[in-house]
C-alpha cells in the first residue's frame, strides 16, 4: 500500500513536471518572433473596429561605440508616431556576426525577423539560403530619384544579377589617418599627406623614429578588406577582386601579387611598419598613443579618434598607385521572405523612413558612418556639422573611387581563404605569389558548386 | 522465485521513476541534439545545397583532406599538452603553499584563485593589452632588457605559446581549490609519524602527499583536458584564430564552419569528432584509470 502511494506521488510529480516543461519549452521555442504574430493575430479580430496594427521585428547590430541602442529606439518610436498602423520592435542583436547567427537560426526555424541590418557581404549567403526578397517591386513604385540618391559605391554591394536586395544604412569606407604634430616634428608638411604609394613610403621612413612607427595597417580579422584597397589601387582598369555576379574571384593576378608585395615590404624591406599581424582594434589605440604616425583604418573610427586624440590629426584619401581606390563596408537593410506580404510592405515603409535625408545625416553624425544618400549632405544639420568638422567629408569625397567590398557566393570561405593567405604572407611563411595562388585555389574550390 | 523477480522489478521501476526527470532533461538537451548532429553530419547541407542531401561519409572524408582541420587538431593537441600538465602542477604547488602559509592564509588563497573568477572575455582583453606590442605591459618589461617590442599574438610561432601561458594562469587557481580540498582529506597522523621518523620533506611529498592526492589529480586532469577543448572564448578577442589559423582550436573551427561558412553538414561532422574526443577522455576516466586509484 505504502509503495503504491509513493508510486502515485512520483507519477503525479512526473506528469506535473513534464507538463510544466512542455509549456515553458513551447514558450522559449517560439521566441521573440512568434509573439508579434500572435498579437497581430489577435488584432485581426479587431480590424472591424479600429483598423489593424502590423508589428515588425527589426534585428540590428551595433559595431561602433556610443549609446546607439537608444538612438535606434527613438527612431523607431518616431516611425510609429508617423505610422500608427505599424509598430516596430527593435531588437539589439549584438555584433554583426551575432546578428547573422540569430537571423540564420530564425530562417532555419522558419521564423525570421521581418527586417534586419546585416553586413552587405552577407548578400549571397542570404540569397542562397533563400532568406531575403528582392526589393525591385517596391523600388519601382517609388520615384526613381529615391534609389538614385544613394551613392553608387554603396549600391553595388546591394545588387546582384540586375536585382536589388538591400538598402544601404550604416556604411563605411577606409581612409588614411595621420598625426599632424608628428608630421611637423619630422619636417613634413602637415597639410600634405602622402598622395601615392612612393610618397607613403618616403613619409613613413621620415616618421619612423623614437619608438614611433611610420604606418600601421591592421592584418587581423579583416585582412581581406585591407588587401582589397591595395588591390583596387593597383588594378590597371579599376577591376575588382570578384566578378559582379559573385561567382568568380581574381586573387592571383600579377597586379595583386604586386599589391601584397607592397604591404609585405612596408615591414620587411622599408621597416616602417611593426612586425607580425597588427590587431584590428589595437591599431587605432596605437595611433592615439602616438606609437604610429599614420594608420589605414575604417571611417567608423573617426568619431572615436576625434574624441580621444590629444594631438592634431588629419584624414586623407588613401594614397593612390595606378588610381585611387577603397572598398566600402558596413551594413544594409534586408527584408525577409517567409513573412506576410503586408509585413514586407511595412518593412519597406520603415526602410524608407530610416533612410530619409535628415535621418541619414543625423545617423552619420551620431556614429561616424558615411551618410548613404547624396541629399543627406544637403541638409542643414549636416552642413553645420561638416563646417565644424571638415574631415567628415573626406570619406564621402573618396566614395567616387570606392568599389564593392569583396562579396561572393560562399562568402565566408572565400574571404577567409584570402585573409588566411594574406596573413601567411605578412608573417613571412609564404611569398605573396604563392599565397595568392593558394587563396585562388581554395576560393575556386568554394565557388565550384555555383559555377555549374 | 517469481515474487522476488517482481520485487526487484518494483524496486528498479521505482528507481527509474526517480531518475525520470533528469532523464527527460538529458534526452531533451543532450541526447536529442547529439542524435540530430550525428544525422546532419551525413548530409551535405550548405549554401550550395538548399535542400540537404544524403552523402554518407562524404563530410568525414572531406574533413581528412582539409588542411585547416589537421592544423586545428594539431593546435588543440599542442594546446592540451602545453596547458594541462603545467596548470595541474602549478595548481598543486600553489595548494601546498596556500595550505602551509602561516601569514595571510586567506589572502594567499584569494590571490591564487582570483584569475578564475574573472570572466574569460575580460581576462582575454586584459591579456590582449599585456601582449600589445610597443606599449603593452610585457613589451615595456622587455624594453628594459633592450629587446625589440615583440608582437607575440601576431606571429604564428609564438601565438600558441602566449595563449597557453594565459590559460595556465587562468586555470591553475581553479585546480588549486580541488587540491586544497584533497589535502584536507589526508590524515594528519601520517605526517606526524613521518615527522617522528625524521623523514625529509621531499620524501614526505613523494610517499604521502602525492600518492594520496592521486584521485584529485585524476579528476583535475580530466577537467583540464576537456577544458582545453571547450574553452575558446578568448580566441574571439585575441586572435580570431589567426595568423593563418595558427591559433585556431577545434571548437572555434566548428563555430566558423557553422556560422561563417554556413556549412551545417561539415559542422555536424566536426562536432561528432569533438564529442568522440570528449567521450574517449571521460571513458578513460570512468573505466580505465579510475580503477587503479585507491579511494578511501
Amino acid at each position: 500500500m505504502k509503495f503504491r502511494a509513493k508510486l502515485m506521488l512520483v507519477l503525479c510529480m512526473c506528469v506535473l513536471f513534464v507538463a510544466g516543461c512542455g509549456t515553458s519549452g513551447s514558450k522559449t521555442g517560439q521566441g521573440d518572433t512568434q509573439q508579434p504574430k500572435l498579437e497581430s493575430g489577435a488584432n485581426t479580430e479587431q480590424v472591424a473596429s479600429e483598423g489593424e496594427q502590423t508589428e515588425l521585428s527589426f534585428y540590428y547590430p551595433i559595431a561602433v561605440g556610443g549609446p546607439l541602442t537608444s538612438v535606434i529606439e527613438k527612431m523607431t518610436e518616431e516611425f510609429t508616431k508617423e505610422n500608427p498602423d505599424i509598430k516596430v520592435k527593435p531588437i539589439y542583436t549584438g555584433s554583426y556576426a551575432d546578428t547573422t547567427t540569430k537571423v540564420q537560426a530564425g530562417v532555419q526555424a522558419k521564423q525570421p525577423p521581418d527586417v534586419a541590418v546585416l553586413l552587405t557581404t552577407e548578400l549571397y549567403s542570404m540569397i542562397d539560403s533563400n532568406a531575403v526578397i528582392p526589393l525591385d517591386d517596391f523600388i519601382a513604385k517609388e520615384d526613381p530619384s529615391y534609389i538614385e540618391d544613394f551613392y553608387p559605391a554603396f549600391m553595388s554591394n546591394a545588387q546582384s544579377e540586375g536585382k536589388t536586395y538591400s538598402i544601404p544604412f550604416q556604411r563605411s569606407t577606409i581612409v588614411l589617418y595621420y598625426n599632424k604634430d608628428a608630421f611637423k616634428k619630422a619636417g613634413l608638411d602637415p597639410e600634405k599627406p602622402p598622395a601615392n604609394w612612393d610618397e607613403l613610403v618616403t613619409a613613413a621612413k621620415q616618421l619612423n623614429q623614437n619608438g614611433q612607427s611610420g604606418i600601421e595597417i591592421p592584418g587581423s580579422g579583416f585582412a581581406y578588406w585591407m588587401f582589397q584597397l591595395l588591390s583596387l589601387q593597383n588594378s590597371p582598369d579599376g577591376g575588382n577582386l570578384m566578378s559582379p555576379d559573385g561567382k568568380k574571384v581574381f586573387f592571383d593576378t600579377p597586379e595583386n601579387v604586386e599589391a601584397l608585395q607592397y604591404w609585405v615590404d612596408l615591414t620587411k624591406k622599408h621597416k616602417v611598419m611593426p612586425e607580425g599581424i597588427l590587431d584590428w582594434a589595437t591599431v587605432p589605440s596605437d595611433f592615439l598613443a602616438e606609437k604610429t604616425a599614420m594608420i589605414i583604418h575604417t571611417t567608423g573610427n573617426l568619431t572615436n579618434i576625434k574624441n580621444s586624440a590629444a594631438f592634431d590629426f588629419g584624414v586623407a584619401f588613401l594614397p593612390m598607385n595606378k588610381q585611387y581606390g577603397s572598398p566600402t563596408g558596413g551594413g544594409n537593410f534586408y527584408v525577409f521572405k517567409d513573412i506576410e506580404p503586408k509585413k514586407q510592405e511595412a518593412a519597406w515603409k520603415f526602410i524608407k523612413f530610416m533612410t530619409e535625408p535628415e535621418r541619414a545625416a543625423q545617423w552619420s553624425i551620431d556614429t561616424g558612418y558615411v551618410a548613404v544618400r547624396k541629399s543627406a549632405y544637403e541638409t542643414d544639420v549636416m552642413k553645420q556639422y561638416t563646417q565644424d568638422f571638415p574631415l567628415a567629408v573626406v570619406a564621402r569625397d573618396q566614395l567616387e573611387h570606392a568599389h564593392a567590398e569583396l562579396s561572393t557566393h560562399n562568402n565566408g570561405r572565400v574571404s577567409k581563404a584570402l585573409s588566411d593567405q594574406v596573413q601567411a604572407a605578412l608573417t613571412g611563411t609564404i611569398d605573396p605569389a604563392g599565397a595568392l595562388k593558394k587563396a585562388q585555389e581554395e576560393a575556386n574550390k568554394a565557388l565550384e558548386p555555383f559555377n555549374k | 522465485m517469481s515474487s522476488s523477480v517482481r520485487s526487484t522489478l518494483k524496486e528498479n521501476g521505482f528507481a527509474w521513476l526517480l531518475l525520470l526527470p533528469s532523464l527527460v532533461f538529458l534526452a531533451l538537451f543532450t541526447l536529442y541534439p547529439m542524435w540530430k548532429t550525428g544525422k546532419i553530419s551525413f548530409y551535405q547541407s550548405d549554401l550550395a545545397t538548399p535542400i540537404p542531401t544524403f552523402t554518407g561519409w562524404d563530410n568525414y572524408s572531406r574533413m581528412l583532406d582539409d588542411s585547416v582541420f589537421r592544423q586545428v587538431i594539431g593546435n588543440n593537441l599542442w594546446f592540451a599538452l602545453a596547458t594541462v600538465p603545467a596548470s595541474i602542477l602549478l595548481g598543486m604547488v600553489m595548494a601546498i603553499f596556500a595550505d602551509k602559509a602561516i601569514h595571510a592564509k586567506s589572502w594567499v588563497r584569494v590571490s591564487f584563485f582570483y584569475p578564475n573568477l574573472i570572466p574569460m572575455i575580460a581576462a582575454a582583453n586584459v591579456w590582449l593589452f599585456i601582449y600589445t606590442p610597443q606599449y603593452g605591459l610585457l613589451s615595456r618589461i622587455t624594453v628594459w632588457f633592450n629587446a625589440e617590442g615583440m608582437n607575440l599574438l601576431g606571429n604564428p610561432d609564438t601565438v600558441m605559446g602566449a595563449l597557453a601561458f594565459m590559460m595556465i594562469w587562468k586555470e591553475a587557481g581553479y585546480f588549486m581549490i580541488f587540491y586544497l580540498a584533497g589535502l584536507q582529506n589526508i590524515p594528519k597522523d601520517l605526517y606526524e609519524s613521518a615527522n617522528v621518523d625524521g623523514v625529509s620533506r621531499f620524501v614526505v611529498f613523494r610517499r604521502i602527499t602525492f600518492p594520496l592526492l592521486m584521485p584529485t589529480t585524476l579528476f583535475v586532469m580530466i577537467i583540464a583536458l576537456t577544458n582545453s577543448f571547450k574553452l575558446v572564448d578568448h580566441l574571439w578577442i585575441m586572435t580570431k584564430g589567426g595568423p593563418d589559423n595558427s591559433s585556431s582550436l577545434l571548437l572555434f573551427y566548428i563555430f566558423e564552419t557553422a556560422f561563417s561558412f554556413y556549412d551545417q553538414g561539415m559542422a555536424g561532422a566536426l562536432t561528432v569528432v569533438m564529442i568522440g574526443i570528449l567521450l574517449i577522455l571521460s571513458c578513460a576516466q570512468f573505466f580505465g584509470l579510475d580503477k587503479r586509484i585507491h579511494y578511501r
